[in-house]
């Protein structure tokens, strides 16, 4: 046989052969193989992609929680400081009334103190006057008799008698 | 990246050297001599054996043969006989198996293998009134046998890792899996993306493949010593040839108006190389059918002389054996080691001439598929 004589038979063996392998590996190798790797290729990729989104999120999440954690700070220290200007607001108030309150009392107190005085006076100037008519008149009707010029005198005596 | 373009260019320089120095070799004096020598040795056997021949030794491995010889003790051959399937024109069909033919020695049916040009070992038809002639030849020779060895080989991979891939979509490769998807990406993208192009190259990717790991595995099955392995298949003008038409044919039929344009309107040469000689188109023209051409000569040339040269190392040890049986072991030594270094070279040529048909396969059909730019 020729080494550099292709031969026929081998040619017609060779072409079939190749031929239905290179159809069957098509159809039931190749086909799968190239497609699975395919989507494998993709899936790795939109995996990597999304990974890759999430992190962002994360990332921007984060920087979010730090600007409410930040403005929750904010916002407890303003409560805090209404909450103790408040307190004080209220503890003021407090002893202001308190204060006025007291000041009420006392000048009620006052007050009534000043109306009972008075109240005591006017009867201690009533009784006075009675037991001075009363004394008035014990006297009288011992030394003197009824007269005009008596009565006088003791009406100036009371007159005079000013207590308040 | 860069490391691997230096790997690349290494493996390309180291390609080009191999096929340059194979190439050299076969045309300027090797071949001729040593098939000189053969038919010289089927004459010196006929008439007594004993003396070793190498180039018969050699070119009986390689060429194609219809029995698969295993063993030879003496005077008694061990091989397995192969059917053997003719046609001629006046005893129609006949198909028998080769131990008919007692490993050319006989006559059966009118059928024998020849000794002389123009069919040397080849099977030849003595017809009724003695003229010589050769029948139609299909039988399944030992490349043939090994061919089909090679594609149970394939189907068995390529079949259960599709399976693999089916079972257990979306997740990392696994056993065999792990072997082949790095050799598919590889063909994917080193060789079909960047030379067909991003838009076309799928439909191609199934020819590329089947290419790919059709030599490689051939390759590699011709370098086990021991049947079924050993057969010189991917060495085989007609296999290549096959494979390389293969080619041809589908850039042909691929062919772009711009490859067309290319190639009888060549853009950018002087109006007088193609009127009124056409001298420009028929190069490209001529080109056309070169490119599969080298495609042909470069995978049969590497992979024969790889198994010329095993052969070669192991003649050795028999020629100086022949002249002294110490000095025969000797040399086995030193062949024995040189064998084995070859082994190792063959083993990364049976890859590289894989990878280099495909690649220039990739390049041709991407010629064939250019749009305009």
């Amino acid at each position: 046989m020729g080494l550099l004589m292709p031969h026929f038979g081998t040619i017609i063996w060779m072409t079939i052969s190749f031929i239905i392998v290179f159809l069957i590996l098509k159809k039931f190798a190749w086909k799968p193989i190239l497609n699975s790797l395919k989507t494998r290729d993709k899936s790795i990729e939109d995996a990597l992609l999304s990974a890759d989104r999430t992190r962002k999120e994360m990332q921007k999440i984060q920087a979010d929680n730090e600007i409410i954690l930040a403005e929750a700070k904010l916002e407890r220290d303003k409560i805090l400081k209404e909450a103790r200007d408040l307190k004080e607001n209220i503890i003021n108030e407090a002893k202001q009334k308190a204060v006025e309150e007291s000041g009420k009392i006392l000048d009620s107190a006052r007050e009534a103190l000043k109306a009972e005085r008075l109240a005591v006076v006017k009867e201690i100037k009533e009784q006075i006057a009675g037991l001075s008519i009363a004394i008035a008149e014990k006297i009288l009707q011992e030394k003197l008799e009824t007269s005009n010029e008596q009565k006088v005198v003791i009406e100036k005596f009371i007159h005079d008698l000013k207590l308040n | 990246m860069i490391e691997g373009k230096v790997i690349k260019l290494v493996l390309a320089i180291f390609a080009l050297y191999l096929s340059q120095n194979t190439l050299g070799s076969d045309t300027t004096g090797n071949l001729p001599v040593a098939v000189q020598h053969n038919a010289h040795a089927e004459n010196h056997s006929a008439d007594g054996h004993g003396k070793f021949e190498a180039g018969k030794f050699m070119f009986e491995h390689i060429e194609d043969a219809y029995e698969w010889h295993i063993l030879s003790w003496k005077d008694n051959h061990i091989s397995v006989p192969l059917p053997v399937i003719l046609y001629s024109r006046e005893k129609g069909l006949n198909i028998f198996m080769s131990s008919k033919l007692k490993h050319g020695h006989a006559e059966y049916k009118g059928f024998f293998i020849s000794h002389e040009p123009p069919h040397e070992n080849r099977i030849v038809e003595r017809l009724g009134n003695g003229e010589i002639v050769a029948p139609l030849d299909v039988s399944v020779t030992k490349n043939i046998a090994s061919l089909f060895v090679g594609i149970i080989i394939i189907l068995t991979i390529f079949l259960s890792v599709a399976k693999a891939y089916n079972q257990r979509p979306l997740q990392a490769p696994r056993g065999l899996q792990s072997w082949v998807e790095p050799m598919i990406i590889f063909v994917r993208d080193e060789i079909a993306r960047p030379s067909i192009g991003e838009k076309k190259f799928e439909k191609f990717m199934p020819y590329l493949l089947t290419v790919f790991f059709f030599i490689w595995i051939n390759n590699m099955l011709g370098l086990v010593p021991i049947p079924p392995g050993g057969a010189n298949l991917t060495g085989n003008i007609a296999v290549t040839m096959v494979l390389a038409l293969f080619t041809f044919i589908l850039t042909t039929i691929h062919g772009t108006k711009v490859y067309w344009g290319h190639i009888f309107n060549t853009p950018g040469v002087p109006w007088w190389l193609k009127i009124p000689i056409p001298l420009m188109p028929f190069v490209e023209l001529i080109g056309v059918f070169t490119k599969p051409f080298v495609l042909m000569v470069r995978l049969f040339a590497n992979i024969t002389a790889g198994h010329i040269i095993a052969m070669g190392f192991l003649s050795l040890i028999f020629l100086f054996g022949q002249m002294n049986q110490l000095f025969g072991y000797g040399v086995s030594v030193i062949s024995v080691f040189f064998l084995i270094f070859m082994t190792f070279l063959e083993l990364l040529v049976a890859f590289i001439q894989a990878y280099v048909f495909t690649f220039l396969s990739a390049v041709y059909f991407g010629m064939a598929v250019e749009e305009h730019h």
